[in-house]
């Protein structure tokens, strides 16, 4: 954390981490070092449940373009499937 | 003789030291077997955590004769997690505030002065985020030597949105504590160039004891044997600085 703003947002559903599946409830989303990728800087996306502890968590760290190719991706895939499907209130 | 007789064996491993608060925290040891005289280093690890890259640091130390420790400073918030998760973990909360931060330290220098054959003088030194905790410490605590590698926010204002963990501490110069040798890459943004001189002048005003150096061609990280930011030539001479440092004032 040498530098930039982290975004943080409530979540609702599940990840799969390093000890299996669990209940998401918030995600966070920042620029910095990356602990894996092999760049200086990467953007990094946490999904988390602090109340299990720090093993609950699934990490992405992504190249800008990819993060942003990312994004377009989970539009597209909302946006071709009928309208409510997913969300919270189906 | 025997050739299992080692003549300059080291021991490391984990310990736990009594942290800030009297909190009972995790903190990797490495020393000389021998007891002989020796300063002692505190290392205060980069934000991405207690990893394995740090502990190598830690047992270099011992390796050139130094009892050397650093505390796990996410132990409170992430016990025996992976360093990379704990990282996240704390990040998500705020970041390590600067009073447990000097506690913490507080407590891995008196460990070490009560380790056979301790001299009594503590040199601290930390990278990325530890850097601008080891002024920190140099500037709260006794110490007798402070290397400060690549801290950013010591002069300059993060970015908005930074947690409150990170302001900048420029102002309790005046309290340094000790010699301060600083390593600095050109290229690096976070501290920058200016940031770095601005510290500069602002210890030669206040007629601190000093010697910074940056190197051409290294940025942020350039210690880091791990990441694309390794830059050995800088690396090798910042190492060669280091001891020399610590070897001038940690001596008996």
């Amino acid at each position: 954390m040498c530098t930039y703003l982290t975004e943080k947002i409530t979540v609702d559903g599940s990840g799969k981490g390093s000890t299996g599946w669990f209940g998401a409830s918030e995600a966070t989303v920042y620029v910095d070092h990356p602990v894996h990728a092999q760049y200086g800087h990467t953007v990094n996306i946490d999904v988390l449940n602090p109340a299990l502890g720090p093993s609950a968590r699934v990490a992405l760290e992504l190249t800008e373009e990819t993060a942003l190719a990312l994004a377009d991706a989970i539009r597209r895939a909302i946006s071709s499937a009928p309208e409510g499907l997913a969300s919270k209130h189906q | 003789m025997s050739t299992d007789e080692l003549t300059d064996a080291i021991v490391a491993g984990t310990v736990t030291i009594s942290g800030h608060g009297g909190d009972q925290i995790e903190a990797y040891l490495a020393r000389p077997v021998d007891q002989a005289s020796r300063g002692g280093v505190v290392v205060i690890h980069h934000m991405p955590g207690y990893d394995a890259a740090t502990k190598e640091i830690v047992r270099r130390f011992a390796v050139e004769g130094y009892h050397a420790i650093c505390p796990n400073l996410y132990s409170r918030e992430a016990p025996g997690a992976d360093p990379d998760d704990a990282a996240a973990t704390v990040r998500a909360a705020g970041g390590v505030p600067d009073e447990r931060l000097v506690g913490d330290v507080a407590g891995a220098s008196a460990h070490l002065k009560g380790l056979p054959g301790a001299n009594g003088k503590i040199g601290v030194i930390g990278y990325c985020s530890g850097g601008r905790h080891t002024f920190l410490a140099a500037c709260s605590l006794p110490v007798n030597a402070a290397v400060d590698c690549y801290g950013a926010f010591v002069v300059e204002d993060p970015p908005e949105g930074m947690p409150k963990a990170m302001q900048p501490i420029l102002h309790l110069a005046p309290k340094l504590s000790a010699p301060l040798l600083g390593l600095f890459g050109v290229d690096d943004k976070f501290p920058s160039p200016d940031s770095v001189a601005a510290l500069d002048a602002e210890l030669t005003r206040l007629d601190k004891a000093h010697e910074f150096h940056s190197y051409d061609g290294a940025g942020h990280a350039f210690f880091s044997v791990d990441r694309p930011a390794y830059r050995p030539e800088a690396a090798v001479d910042g190492w060669r600085k280091i001891l020399a440092f610590f070897g001038t004032n940690l001596s008996a």
